[in-house]
């Protein structure tokens, strides 16, 4: 049974790469990898997937949201060899954002008003179906856990985290933000290991830091 | 079969294909294009929309959309006159 602790946990666990998405372009840790050069929201995420050099078909088919959610684990994880080093089931995803799928409910209804419901709108009418297609495309199937809130809520979302690692429900979690509106857009999302090379601590006041990084032209 | 191959990207979202890549009797499912079965009610969805064609029998889809030359038979033989 998980639960949290009144006080924000002392943390043994770290986060060894971090990515930002936003309509400005890509940052993988801190660093730009990608300029959008004015291009925005769904156009944005299809062009920085070829940029990238990126191969998954199924990316094309998917909502707004997923597209997003898709393209900063693929950013996040490229090159790295955390399907060697850790079993499926020890790894996690714990992701939150402010807009839900309402982006594609918005569509749905939209085909819905129109006389002809879409299937392939209404299969992503739910948020968690974002972690399903990362959870598919890596082999994870160890806890995977949406939440919407207005804000991103470092301090709660890093302690479940850790509650998470610390009592062995998972090794290793990618943990983060992710957010898609009317063109609008937000992906924050870190990798976070007990690895303790990694590159910073986990705790509430360093991802805070990591999340508040802007996009510097 | 052109404007079905156009209809069919456009309707199953395939931004990687381009119309003319189709091939008349390349497979659509399992291999070729490796369609799924949210796929599959999608060209349900576009064979009412466009040609006015409601599937009477669900069971005969695989053999329907199997290919696009398949797809167009279908619609010159029940479309509604």
């Amino acid at each position: 049974m998980l639960y949290f602790h009144p006080f924000p946990m002392a943390s043994d666990n770290y986060i060894s790469r971090y990515i930002h998405i936003s309509n400005e372009g890509v940052l993988l840790n801190g660093e730009g990898i990608y300029h959008s050069d004015g291009k925005a929201g769904a156009d944005m995420l299809v062009d920085a997937f070829k940029v990238q050099s990126l191969n998954y078909p199924k990316f094309y088919k998917m909502d707004n949201l997923s597209k997003l959610a898709i393209l900063a684990t693929e950013l996040l994880l490229q090159g790295s060899d955390i399907r060697d080093r850790y079993k499926s089931e020890d790894m996690a995803i714990v992701v939150s954002n402010a807009n839900s799928s309402l982006d594609t409910d918005q569509r749905y209804w939209d085909s819905v008003q129109k006389g002809a419901p879409s299937p392939s709108l209404f299969v992503y009418t739910l948020p968690n179906v974002m972690l399903g297609e990362i959870c598919i495309r890596w082999g994870i199937k160890g806890e995977n856990t949406c939440l919407v809130s207005e804000q991103f809520d470092a301090v709660s979302q890093t302690d479940y985290v850790n509650s998470l690692l610390e009592h062995s429900y998972a090794e290793v979690s990618i943990s983060g933000w992710a957010d898609y509106l009317d063109g609008e857009m937000e992906a924050f999302f870190m990798l976070v290991e007990k690895n303790p090379t990694s590159l910073d601590l986990h705790n509430s006041n360093t991802v805070k830091k990591l999340y508040d990084r802007q996009w510097k032209n | 079969m052109k404007t079905l191959k156009v209809q069919i990207v456009e309707q199953l979202n395939l931004q990687q294909i381009k119309p003319e890549d189709i091939g008349d009797d390349q497979p659509l499912f399992v291999e070729g294009l490796a369609l799924d079965s949210i796929d599959a009610l999608e060209l349900i969805v576009l064979l009412q929309q466009k040609y006015g064609i409601k599937l009477a029998n669900p069971a005969d889809g695989p053999q329907i959309f199997k290919t696009v030359r398949n797809i167009a038979q279908y619609i010159t033989d029940n479309r509604p006159k």
